[in-house]
């Protein structure tokens, strides 16, 4: 034992009671399933990449919103991955940027007009954050990460997947704060009608304390995975490529003092 | 708009409808680069720079091409390509003839692109029907309020790093339970709606 490092062994009988999901799913990577599955858990573009948070917390105030928020999210992340991917070959390397962001925002005006005519109500209630989808970090991490690199039926996996766990992630978030600061789920009445609802859970301070809580619970379930991959003996945070890393905000290019920070060092 | 009711925009949009801790527009960087008082302060003032001319080129844009040639519905595309030109040439032009100042904002600048309060703003002052001026001022104020946020965030940040916070809470979910006492804070000056 005296020979390891402690900064980069664990203990494994100590590890082993983390919870890790990677040891009971065994997929070949890029293939379309996986892709779904890192999205939805692996990568959760909110729990575990601290990605798209404009939206999470802002449209989260009833199940319905979210609903909405995420599923149009996907539709237009699904569409920008398979152009992307599919013009891949014909962008060139140094127009990338302004080409994804043309891309992005052409889909994103055709969604917009889709949600103003065919749901007006649901349009009324997102307001300025349907055309905000634009600056979502996701698609454009998306964009650079995955689709500029690989097939269009990869890319268009890893939309879906990236898009259900993001609604998934909005969905749970919705769920805590619209029963707590409203007594419904969806609009019907869940709690008892003697519930007094606590209102501070549907205005602003109550989406950062229920999004802070879920990325804690995480932490706690992945705090040795992190570790295991992440730390260096000198105990600095080593991801990498900083050109390619969509999280560059959190750091800006530079190592940061605690994995925490950089793991979920927030963009979006 | 009357002076009184450009005063009474300035204030609210400041502190009781602060971009950050209410309309939660510019959250990226807010989490981000809040780690520093200095930085935060220069991720502050950069954004300010860029938010009220980004505004106010917007709404010129708008106001002048886009209304008269019935182009509206292109108002997403335009506005995000205008910021990203605009954030471009700031940094030209920062690089060529206020060499310090580049170097202290460094990598923030072009961070600035992808913050959804710049486009936000952009896309608030047509759906409220601002005109350029009080667009421009509605800008000026937007950012005013998100450097106020970040300075005061990272104020915290800096005081907690010797705090013996729980460790899940490590890092991102502290500072988010920050900012929601601070939205609580915040809410006092909704008397003033």
């Amino acid at each position: 034992m005296s020979t390891r490092n402690p900064g980069i062994m664990i203990d494994p009988a100590r590890q082993k009671k983390r919870f890790d999901l990677s040891r009971y799913i065994h997929l070949k990577k890029d293939t379309a399933p996986e892709r779904i599955v890192n999205g939805i858990y692996f990568e959760n573009p909110v729990f575990m990449l601290a990605l798209g948070m404009c939206p999470t917390l802002a449209t989260t105030t009833s199940v319905t919103n979210a609903v909405g928020m995420g599923l149009s999210t996907t539709a237009i992340l699904m569409l920008s991955n398979l152009f992307i991917s599919l013009l891949r070959r014909i962008i060139p390397e140094r127009m990338r940027m302004p080409s994804y962001i043309v891309i992005i925002a052409s889909f994103v005006t055709i969604v917009d007009f889709l949600m103003q005519g065919f749901t007006p109500a649901m349009y009324e209630s997102l307001g300025v954050y349907i055309p905000l989808i634009v600056v979502n970090c996701i698609i454009m991490g998306r964009a650079e990460a995955y689709a500029g690199k690989h097939g269009p039926l990869g890319s268009l996996a890893d939309g879906f997947g990236m898009g259900i766990g993001f609604t998934g992630a909005l969905i749970l978030v919705a769920s805590v704060r619209e029963l707590l600061g409203n007594g419904t789920l969806a609009g019907f009445r869940v709690m008892p009608a003697s519930y007094e609802p606590i209102n501070i859970f549907v205005l602003a301070p109550g989406a950062f304390l229920v999004l802070a809580v879920f990325v804690a619970i995480m932490n706690r379930l992945h705090i040795g995975a992190a570790r295991r991959d992440d730390w260096d003996p000198t105990g600095k945070f080593v991801c990498g490529d900083c050109r390619s890393c969509p999280r560059v905000a959190g750091c800006g290019g530079k190592p940061a003092a605690d994995a925490a920070v950089n793991l979920h060092g927030g963009r979006g | 708009m009357s002076f009184s009711a450009i005063l009474m925009l300035v204030v609210t949009t400041i502190l009781a409808n602060n971009v950050v801790l209410s309309q939660f527009l510019g959250i990226c960087s807010f989490l981000g680069v809040s780690q520093k008082t200095d930085t935060a302060s220069g991720m502050g003032g950069a954004l300010t720079f860029v938010l009220t001319l980004a505004s106010f080129v917007c709404g010129v844009l708008y106001h002048l091409i886009l209304v008269p040639f019935h182009l509206e519905y292109l108002k997403t595309i335009v506005f995000i390509l205008i910021v990203a030109a605009l954030v471009q040439f700031v940094e030209m032009f920062l690089k060529k003839y206020m060499h310090s100042l580049y170097e202290a904002l460094g990598i923030y600048l072009p961070l600035i692109t992808t913050n959804c309060a710049v486009l936000g703003v952009a896309l608030l002052n047509v759906q409220k029907d601002y005109n350029i001026i009080v667009g421009t001022i509605y800008g000026l104020a937007t950012a005013i309020g998100y450097w106020i946020a970040i300075v005061i965030m990272a104020y915290l940040r800096e005081k907690m790093t010797d705090n013996n916070i729980p460790r899940p809470f490590k890092g991102f979910p502290i500072v988010m339970v920050t900012a929601a006492l601070m939205s609580i804070a915040f809410f006092g000056f909704a008397g003033l709606k």
